[in-house]
């Protein structure tokens, strides 16, 4: 079976549904892949545990829920312990290095990088870092293609921040390439 | 020539159901003769009600007639009014149904002061469930579930109108039979929502157990209570200690009315477009 | 050309497919996790000179949709579990009054406030048996993001050729998550509209069987006059108490729907032909039934799943027919065993029923389902 499962998680407010939904709609109706995207929350609107989940598969997909994480993105701690229970041994584990000290034990293949500062820094913009994390992940995973996923990012964000987005896009994608080579 | 009645009746329906005494029929019939006088037509008037003695009145007035569950008449109202604007819809009802399980419904068609007519015929009681205390009840009257007197406060039906956002309140009693059609005539021809509440007798279930000898008694109750707002404004408040104000009490015109401006919504939806 | 594809959550499939069906008004009080409905329809409605509003409470909107009926819209009321036992009453008048409506429930954790970011299934009785009185009801239960579209397409169809609320009741799981969309072209779905009268103005009686046992529905406004009541009524729309009418109109409102049963219910029958172990399952659950279904092949079980696109009606005939032929059933369900007792009616002891229920706020694995299916013997 060709079923992928990446989970996107952080606390609420961090865009990381949005995150799970762009790399959702990049598989689906970009690279022509299946996909599903789901998400559980709690009732606060900002701070929380929230999670993203997203499965791209070849064929048609049922259970919509992760089973095996292949890739898990996590952008807090409490995330991170949370939500890397079911993370498959090889998996890909994504971690905000500022704000994630406690790595959880397991063969993972970890790449850590300050998400957060990256996009406040070099990006220019904090709230743009859930874009560079997704950027990381599409560099990562390889379920979709750059160009597909730009794609899929441009066309989810107003007109007006279409160039910080892209910028936001690149520099992720870039740093996880270098960090994981 | 006597005024025709019948012309709005439907035929077979009478009698209707309420009791000797009770002043719902000269509401509708004041009803009646309002909407002869506006030459509102019958197919384009749509009478709305929910549960009670004065809900049964659409089932006997030969237009368009919606009898709801207690309470909705004004929700119902506002889906009717809102998906067809060009029709005339009038809302009739008792005190229970419309200020208790319906208060929500009554005060949010206040505040949206959508183009509906709310005829409220308050006879202090709910009478068609036997005569337990309504929120129209005087405090210490006696109801079928308050035997030893009401310890409820009253709602002023007026008032709570006025304060919700209805911006025309007008009031009469079931004794001042011949101002009844004016009122409501005003109201369903005022833009905006109208609210008359007629003052109201129910002999049946109040009147017996509050010591009122007869339905003359009663009626002679509501006569010396109505002080009309012109001739209260030449009274002291030791003069109008106990009395009820009757007429127009408020008409605002300037307030928006909802389907109009939801109109502008559409436009500025169609035009974002 | 192509046809339209996007990516698309739950509910706003659904909110589309409403659209697309015509709907022209929707009522709604904002509850999670329905409120996406609403907010799109706040948007979308009045492009097309359609009405939205938000009522002041859930039972405000119910009475507002069901007046809007009465006028020849087609109306649309979303909620989920509290808004939906609110709004019961009304939707027993809607019954008795036989008002086309569509009334979008989506199924969180409960009772009463509950779990409102968890999925559940446990409205499924609430709508039969929500409402007081005998009366008629039609409840489907979509399994897609797709088939939230076309399955409130069908929702608005069955509303206005019955006369009935419909029902339409994903789970939070269905109703929230995203899946590619390909909407059908205009046409392309035929629609069905309510049955209006042929007779003159002084001859309709809102409720003539002598048209059938869906009477002709006129619009208030279009030159009919007629009384719609929520008590008992004859034939000519007024109230009545004779025990003859009261009898006939109470049959024929629940022999319209259930009479018509082959015609209303729909399922999917996954890999039955061989099996020996069938899930009943429907919504998300299903998706997980697939997912084990599928294992349970590789591993040579002889498994396959029934999965119920319509609730009510149940499909009682074509689940008898199966237990004859297999060794058991499986029910997996998030409520604590609601499919499971109209599938053990249905089963009528010839074969075992096994119920997977969960009621946590956490949708069934696979695995579950798997061990369930690997117990038959």
């Amino acid at each position: 079976m060709s079923r992928y499962e990446l989970r996107f998680s952080g606390a609420g407010g961090q865009g990381l549904i949005t995150a799970g939904i762009i790399m959702a709609k990049a598989a689906s109706i970009y690279e022509g892949k299946q996909a599903v995207q789901s998400q559980s929350y709690g009732p606060e609107a900002r701070g929380g545990a929230s999670k993203s989940e997203v499965i791209i598969s070849d064929e048609m997909i049922d259970y919509p829920k992760a089973t095996k994480v292949d890739a898990l993105l996590a952008m807090t701690q409490v995330a991170c312990d949370k939500y890397s229970h079911d993370l498959k041994e090889g998996g890909i584990l994504l971690l905000d290095s500022d704000l994630v000290k406690e790595i959880p034990k397991g063969n993972f293949k970890l790449i850590s990088f300050p998400i957060i500062n990256t996009a406040k820094n070099d990006v220019g913009r904090e709230i743009v870092a859930n874009i560079v994390a997704l950027g990381a992940m599409v560099a990562l995973t390889g379920q979709v293609s750059r160009e597909n996923a730009e794609k899929a990012v441009l066309s989810s964000v107003p007109e007006a921040f279409i160039e910080l987005n892209r910028k936001a896009f690149s520099i992720g994608f870039e740093r996880a390439m270098a960090a994981s080579i | 020539m006597a005024f025709d009645y019948e012309k709005w009746i439907r035929p077979g329906k009478l009698p209707h159901i309420w009791c000797p005494g009770c002043g719902h029929g000269i509401i509708m019939k004041g009803m009646i003769r309002a909407m002869e006088s506006l030459k509102l037509k019958k197919e384009n008037t749509v009478i709305v009600s929910g549960i009670g003695c004065a809900s049964r009145l659409p089932g006997y007035i030969d237009c368009c007639t919606l009898h709801t569950a207690h309470g909705r008449a004004a929700a119902f109202a506002t889906g009717v009014k809102l998906a067809k604007p060009e029709m005339d819809v009038i809302i009739v009802g008792g005190d229970g149904d419309g200020t208790a399980i319906g208060g929500n419904h009554f005060i949010h068609a206040c505040r949206r002061n959508i183009n509906l007519t709310y005829i409220i015929m308050n006879n202090n009681i709910y009478g068609m469930t036997g005569g337990q205390f309504s929120p129209c009840t005087p405090t210490g009257a006696l109801a079928s579930t308050t035997p030893y007197g009401n310890p409820d406060p009253g709602f002023d039906v007026a008032k709570l109108a006025i304060g919700a956002g209805a911006t025309f309140v007008a009031r009469g009693t079931s004794f001042h039979a011949n101002q009844i059609d004016k009122l409501i005539a005003e109201a369903i021809q005022h833009k905006g929502f109208s609210v008359v509440e007629i003052l109201d007798d129910c002999p049946t279930t109040y009147g017996r157990r509050n010591k009122f000898k007869s339905v003359i008694e009663m009626m002679n109750r509501l006569k010396d209570i109505a002080v009309p707002v012109k001739a209260a404004e030449k009274m002291t408040a030791e003069q109008l200690k106990g009395k009820v104000l009757t007429g127009v009490l408020y008409k605002d015109d300037t307030k928006p009315e909802y389907t109009v401006e939801y109109d502008k919504v559409i436009e500025r939806a169609k035009a974002a477009k | 050309m192509s046809k339209k594809v996007a990516f698309l959550q739950g509910n706003e499939a659904a909110t589309y497919g409403a659209l697309y069906a015509g709907c022209t008004f929707f009522a709604g009080y904002p509850i999670t996790p329905s409120t996406e409905v609403a907010e799109i329809m706040s948007i979308e409605l009045p492009k097309i000179g359609g009405k939205f509003i938000q009522m002041e409470d859930e039972i405000g909107a119910m009475a507002a949709i069901l007046g809007a009926s009465l006028t020849g819209a087609k109306v649309l009321d979303s909620t989920s579990g509290p808004g939906f036992s609110l709004k019961q009453e009304l939707i027993g008048m809607g019954c008795i009054s036989e008002i086309p409506c569509v009334v979008y429930n989506v199924m969180r954790g409960g009772p009463s406030t509950g779990m409102p970011t968890g999925p559940s299934q446990s409205d499924v009785m609430c709508a039969k048996w929500g409402t007081h009185g005998d009366h008629p009801a039609i409840c489907l239960v979509p399994s897609t993001v797709q088939e939230l579209f076309e399955e409130m397409v069908r929702a608005f169809n069955l509303s206005e050729k019955y006369r009935t609320p419909v029902f339409i009741m994903p789970d939070e799981i269905v109703a929230h998550m995203r899946e590619r969309v390909v909407f059908p072209e205009p046409g392309e779905i035929p629609l069905i509209e309510r049955t209006t009268p042929t007779v003159s103005p002084a001859d309709y009686k809102p409720y003539d069987t002598s048209f059938g046992d869906v009477p002709p529905l006129a619009a208030f406004g279009s030159g009919y006059k007629f009384h719609v009541t929520s008590l008992n009524k004859a034939q000519d729309g007024f109230p009545t108490t004779k025990a003859e009418l009261v009898q006939a109109e109470e049959e024929r409102q629940v022999r319209k729907v259930e009479g018509n049963a082959d015609d209303i219910i729909e399922f999917e029958e996954y890999q039955l032909d061989d099996a020996e172990v069938v899930v009943i399952a429907y919504g998300s659950t299903a998706r997980s039934a697939r997912y084990a279904v599928n294992v349970a092949r590789e591993q040579g079980i002889k498994a396959g799943m029934f999965r119920l696109k319509t609730f009510w009606p149940f499909p009682y005939k074509q689940i008898t027919a199966m237990a004859g032929k297999v060794k058991g059933f499986i029910t997996p369900e998030m409520n604590l065993g609601m499919c499971f007792g109209e599938v053990e009616r249905a089963a009528q002891g010839k074969v075992p029923v096994i119920g997977i229920f969960r009621v946590d706020g956490e949708p069934i694995n696979p695995d579950q389902i798997l061990d369930k299916i690997k117990g038959v013997k």
